[in-house]
């Protein structure tokens, strides 16, 4: 289905400019240590890093495609990663191998998505039915996410799996890490949604006018239901990545992801108004970041100005994508929500 | 809408209430003057913090950076002190540090005033930025070598002392410090041109437009004024704790936020007042210091703060769905 | 018509405002005297609005000269255009839901006199007076969003009038009034013209405001078409002068086929909006429903889609029952609704004209859960080109049409879904003359090809132009049916006023 933007010229998309930094900056960090970051071992590292909050941000830009926000992304995942691991450490306990560790962790896998399933339905309903402004609905149930898991654990992490946990974050397949081909199976499959089904433009249409949507007939309320359905499954996924590479989970695991997520998916061109968002700026945009923090640890930078490096270019990136959104939230404006 | 506004402050004082008559009958020790000079002092960082987070939700806007500004203003003014000159008078020390929250909030206040860019996205960029920033360049230590006037500072009573029951209490003048942001705030909300125009831009954007208000001159005010408060309510943490701690406050804008909804302050804004505000924050304290009174374990003050966010915010909005459904 | 003329208040001489390429006004002279209402008037894109723009210093004129009692304003700006008296009440009037009635009276006129302090007893004795001024008593300590429409835009006089208005500029002021309404806002019209405050009404239906105004101008295209006395016009000449033509296209005459009924809506209630509410409507049909703008006919069209929740009765098709205050359930049971406000209800403006029109069509389109493109392209093409859209693209943004061509793809969205019953609220809305008569075809085509029609409208010349029957609604009740060819446009005009 062709968007209202295929009218611009290419070079004048989002992704383009995107497409131009990652590159940039790819060539920047191999410029600067082109032994240390061209190396197999770096970019191996890379592959096996940036999936988690990768796939955090496909789950912020979903919903940011509707105009909302989801402030839970994180609390959701540590949640569905503490269930999955009491599961395996209480349940299974680490000396489990063979068929039944598999049992164990495809039962713990099961949990955790529906544990970010049911997450996301609740935001969604809060969201629909409730009339719930996102920003408030998702950052009390994002409390609410994390508290349950400091209170199933008491603030403690959980250790002590089956050696096969793993194989999620830590192996490869084909020589590629499996982090990276669950976070390119995700990407590609939100993709297709987005792209390729009715529902998908349901909720981009949703997005640029939710007015408009509800006087089209579209269901709105079942729309933003799947739409935090999906987000908190994608939530929980990151959080089975999370839990298999520390081989542990806590409640407070991955705290400055939730500005990550934000951060790549505003970068990628998603109109946090609604509306407008594509998959692929969100990729490149994770590919800039990863670079860039990749680049940023051999030059020996801390994580303290990584973090401030980071709310910087979002800021940045705001400014510079301001005047397309201009528009778009001009339009939206007599909707407000709440 | 004046009944469903009351009705919000109103069950927030009756859960408020509710709560202390369970605490008593569980724990006797509970309502006494130890306790409540206890919660009292409690409130005050978070008070502070939540009138200005409360004046950014009245203009139509929200801010999560508030605590990385309060505790840059603390950490800043400190080693600044310390480094130049360490005798230097707590009224000083405490003009500095909103100094340096003013301007950091005058930061937020370009970017929002001044590009139109969604505040929840500027404030949350900002808080990394203003937190990495300290944490990278000021320092990433924590002192608790403080300039002797800021330790002093925190011995200065307004009243302390033992009941004849034996309870110990004692009252800080950082009270007066949040008496004085309550009162102050007052006035400019209620008898200025300036605090009137903060409602109206939350009320209505084009409207205010076309009456002539500045918009953007408002919006920054708003933004400074709340990074000031963020520096005093740092100052007031640093000194009260008898510690300069980078890593401390961050994280407590959910809860102040919390307490701000909760005090019926609308995101959409152009409603908010400080009575519903304080109550807010005088619940969020109980839930942060007393929930285990009432059986409930500590484990559990998270959810308890977000379920807490969720109705107060479900219960209107779900309302004012429902009428408007009604309405036609 | 009583008082006498004290000299120009506001003299335009020559004004003419171009926008790149674009001439919006072209030499216009336009005089208000002090104690005089003048009736405005011109379609969408005449000018009007851009005539009001320029005189309250929104925008500035091309050329042209522009006094304001006697004195040449140079640089007019919103400031110095308020400074003057010039104060315009804008359709939604800009008032500020969450303060009090005297605050938001009062505020313009303390934020003009650069007041640093608010005194809330000085703001409600400022408040008190300019209400006692005009007769009118509303409590000052409510909030605005708990009062009646009417009682907003009398706000919205009153924050005019304590700003020292001279001049009261007002925007379509009786679209949202009911009939006693409009004859209390005339009456403080009239009060206001005795203290020497002068009114323009801007308006594409002036017959109500006629009879309080000395003189009426009429603009098209940019240009002063004409202007005299108010007492030598009336709806039809006004109308004649708006449109440059006679518009008076064929009248359908009353329903001639015996088809059987297909909409049947019964006992229809919904207190506050709309009261038993009854009418059948058969196969290709096309029927009226008119009402001023608070008698209940969007609520009632709102409910017919079953975006409103009526409390009792039914609506059924085909003698099957439809669901209430459901849109899908409508939807499905082929009802269709074209909103009134095309921008923000009607269209999804950033989105291309293809998905605008695709959007209601998806589900049809779906073959093992992925979108057929090329089917739903020919689909959207083919609609397209029959409602006879002119656009080099369909993967344009709709926002890049004409008004009129917006409306046809609106239609075309519903069309495609193959509706049963397709009900139009205000179908010709902010659309230029000459699609305004093209819609008129479609209507007519659409009930010739046998669906049921039901056009909601207070443009009286397109509902005769367009319906079998005409119902007229006051207060949420029916109160009349008129059927085609037996009644005149004044008649009409008249029975809805009464």
């Amino acid at each position: 289905m062709s968007g209202s933007r295929t009218e611009a010229k290419l070079t004048q998309t989002p992704e383009f400019r995107l497409a131009i930094i990652a590159v940039v900056v790819f060539a920047l960090m191999a410029a600067l240590s082109p032994d240390r970051f061209l190396s197999a071992q770096n970019l191996t590292s890379m592959a096996f890093q940036f999936p988690e909050f990768a796939i955090l941000a496909l789950a912020m830009t979903i919903t940011m495609m509707t105009g909302g926000i989801d402030l839970s992304v994180v609390g959701v995942s540590n949640l569905s990663a503490v269930v999955a691991a009491t599961i395996l450490a209480s349940l299974a306990g680490p000396e489990t191998a063979g068929a039944a560790a598999v049992m164990w962790l495809t039962i713990a896998l099961l949990a955790s998505l529906s544990v970010g399933a049911a997450a996301g339905f609740a935001n969604g309903i809060l969201v629909s039915r409730l009339g719930l402004p996102p920003i408030l609905a998702t950052l009390g149930s994002g409390l609410v996410f994390t508290g349950l898991a400091v209170a199933m654990t008491g603030g403690a992490a959980v250790m002590g799996f089956p050696a096969i946990v793993a194989v999620i974050g830590n192996s490869t397949l084909f020589f590629v890490p499996v982090p990276l081909i669950l976070f390119g199976l995700l990407a590609v499959a939100l993709h297709v949604l987005l792209t390729r089904t009715g529902f998908g433009l349901r909720i981009t249409m949703y997005g640029a006018n939710p007015l408009a949507a509800l006087y089209a007939a579209i269901d709105l309320d079942r729309i933003l239901l799947r739409v935090y359905v999906i987000a908190g499954m994608f939530s929980s996924v990151a959080g089975m990545i999370i839990m298999s590479r520390a081989n542990s989970a806590k409640a407070d695991y991955g705290s400055s992801y939730l500005l990550l997520a934000v951060l790549i998916a505003v970068l990628g061109g998603v109109n946090p108004y609604g509306g407008y968002g594509r998959v692929v700026g969100v990729v490149l945009a994770v590919l800039s970041m990863q670079f860039l923090s990749s680049g940023l640890n051999m030059l020996q930078v801390s994580n303290f100005a990584r973090e401030l490096i980071w709310g910087a270019l979002l800021i940045f990136v705001m400014v510079i994508n301001i005047t397309d959104w201009a528009g778009l939230r001009a339009r939206r404006a007599p909707v407000k929500s709440g | 809408m004046t009944a469903l506004l009351t009705r919000n402050e109103t069950l927030v004082a009756v859960v408020i209430v509710l709560f202390c008559i369970v605490a008593t009958i569980s724990d006797p020790n509970f309502f006494t003057v130890t306790t409540l000079s206890d919660l009292l002092r409690a409130s005050i960082v978070l008070g502070i913090l939540a009138i200005g987070a409360m004046l950014v939700l009245i203009s139509g806007g929200i801010d999560v950076s508030f605590t990385a500004i309060a505790v840059s203003a603390m950490y800043i003014t400190t080693t600044t002190a310390l480094a130049l000159w360490p005798e230097m008078p707590w009224y000083f020390i405490f003009s500095l540090s909103i100094l340096i929250g003013a301007g950091l909030g005058a930061i937020n206040g370009v970017f929002i005033a001044g590009f139109g860019l969604p505040t929840l996205i500027v404030t949350l960029g900002t808080l990394s930025v203003f937190r990495g920033f300290l944490l990278t360049f000021v320092g990433s230590e924590r002192i608790s070598a403080l300039p002797p006037d800021m330790r002093n500072f925190s011995r200065m009573m307004i009243a302390r002392g033992t009941t004849e029951g034996g309870d110990f209490y004692a009252l800080p003048w950082a009270l007066a410090a949040l008496a004085f942001v309550i009162v102050l705030t007052a006035i400019l909300l209620h008898k200025t041109m300036l605090g009137r125009s903060i409602f109206a831009i939350g009320g209505s954007v084009e409207s205010a437009r076309r009456i002539g208000i500045n918009v953007r001159r408002t919006q920054f005010f708003v933004y400074v004024y709340v990074g000031a408060l963020a520096g005093l309510a740092g100052i007031l943490h640093g000194s009260m704790g008898r510690m300069a701690d980078p890593f401390s406050l961050v994280g407590l804008e959910l809860s102040v936020i919390a307490a701000v909804v909760l005090g019926g302050a609308r995101l959409i804004g152009g409603y908010g007042t400080i009575t519903g505000t304080l109550l807010g924050v005088a619940l969020i304290v109980l839930v942060q210091n007393s929930l285990i009174v009432i059986g409930i374990p500590s484990t559990w003050q998270s959810v308890t703060i977000g379920a807490l966010i969720l109705l107060g915010t479900g219960l209107p909005a779900y309302q004012a769905k429902r009428a408007a459904a009604r309405a036609g | 018509m009583t008082e006498p003329h004290t000299g120009a208040l506001v003299e335009m001489t020559g004004v003419t405002k171009r926008y790149s390429g674009v001439t919006a006004l072209d030499e216009v002279d336009f005089t208000v005297a002090a104690g005089e209402a003048v009736c405005l008037a011109g379609e969408n894109g005449s000018g009007k609005s851009t005539l009001i723009k320029i005189l309250s210093g929104v925008e500035q004129a091309t050329a042209g000269e522009i006094r304001i009692g006697g004195q040449a304003m140079t640089h007019l700006n919103p400031r110095t255009a308020t400074a003057a008296g010039v104060m315009v009440i804008f359709q939604d009037f800009s008032l500020f839901p969450n303060l009090s009635v005297a605050e938001n009276i009062a505020f313009a006129s303390e934020l003009s006199e650069h007041k640093r302090f608010f005194n809330r007893g000085h703001a409600r004795s400022v408040a008190r007076a300019v209400l006692d001024r005009i007769g009118v008593d509303i409590p000052l300590g409510a909030r605005l969003e708990t009062l009646p429409v009417a009682h907003k835009q009398l706000v919205a006089i009153c924050r005019a009038l304590a700003c020292a208005a001279r001049l009261i500029i007002m925007d379509e002021p009786t679209t949202a009034l009911t009939g006693r309404e409009v004859s209390r806002l005339l009456d403080i019209i009239r009060l206001l013209k005795t203290q020497g405050v002068a009114v323009i009404f801007v308006s594409h239906k002036l017959a109500e405001v006629l009879e309080v105004s000395e003189k009426v101008v009429v603009l098209r295209n940019g240009k002063k078409v004409a202007e005299g006395p108010a007492e030598t016009f009336d709806t039809a000449s006004l109308t004649k002068h708006m449109t440059g033509r006679e518009v008076h296209d064929a009248a359908p005459g009353p329903f001639a086929g015996s088809a059987e009924t297909l909409l049947e809506v019964k006992d229809l209630d919904k207190p506050g909006s709309f009261s038993d509410v009854s009418f059948a409507l058969r196969r290709g049909e096309v029927l009226g429903i008119t009402g001023l703008l608070g008698s209940g006919r969007t609520s009632l069209a709102k409910a017919l889609f079953g975006l409103v929740a009526p409390d009792s009765g039914s609506i059924t098709i085909d003698g099957t029952s439809v669901p209430l205050g459901d849109p899908i359930a409508a939807a499905e049971a082929r009802i269709g609704y074209v909103p009134e406000d095309r921008l923000t209800e009607g269209l999804f403006l950033t989105q291309s004209i293809l998905r605008n029109v695709a959007v209601g069509r998806l589900k049809d389109h779906e073959r093992g859960g992925f979108l057929d493109h090329r089917s739903l392209v020919a689909e959207a093409s083919d609609w397209l080109q029959r409602l006879k859209v002119k656009t080099p693209s369909i993967t344009a943004p709709v926002q890049s049409l004409s008004g009129g061509n917006q409306q046809r793809v609106a239609l075309a969205r519903w069309m495609a879904r193959a509706p049963q019953v397709l009900i139009l609220n205000g179908p010709s809305v902010g659309v230029d003359v000459g699609s305004k008569a093209d819609i008129h075809d479609i209507i007519r085509d659409l009930g010739a090809r046998g669906l049921g029609v039901i056009v909601i409208s207070d443009d009286l010349p397109e509902l005769l132009a367009t319906c079998h029957r005409i119902l007229v609604m006051k207060g949420g009740r029916m109160v009349e049916e008129i059927a085609a060819g037996t009644v005149t446009e004044d008649d009409l005009s008249h029975k809805l006023a009464s």
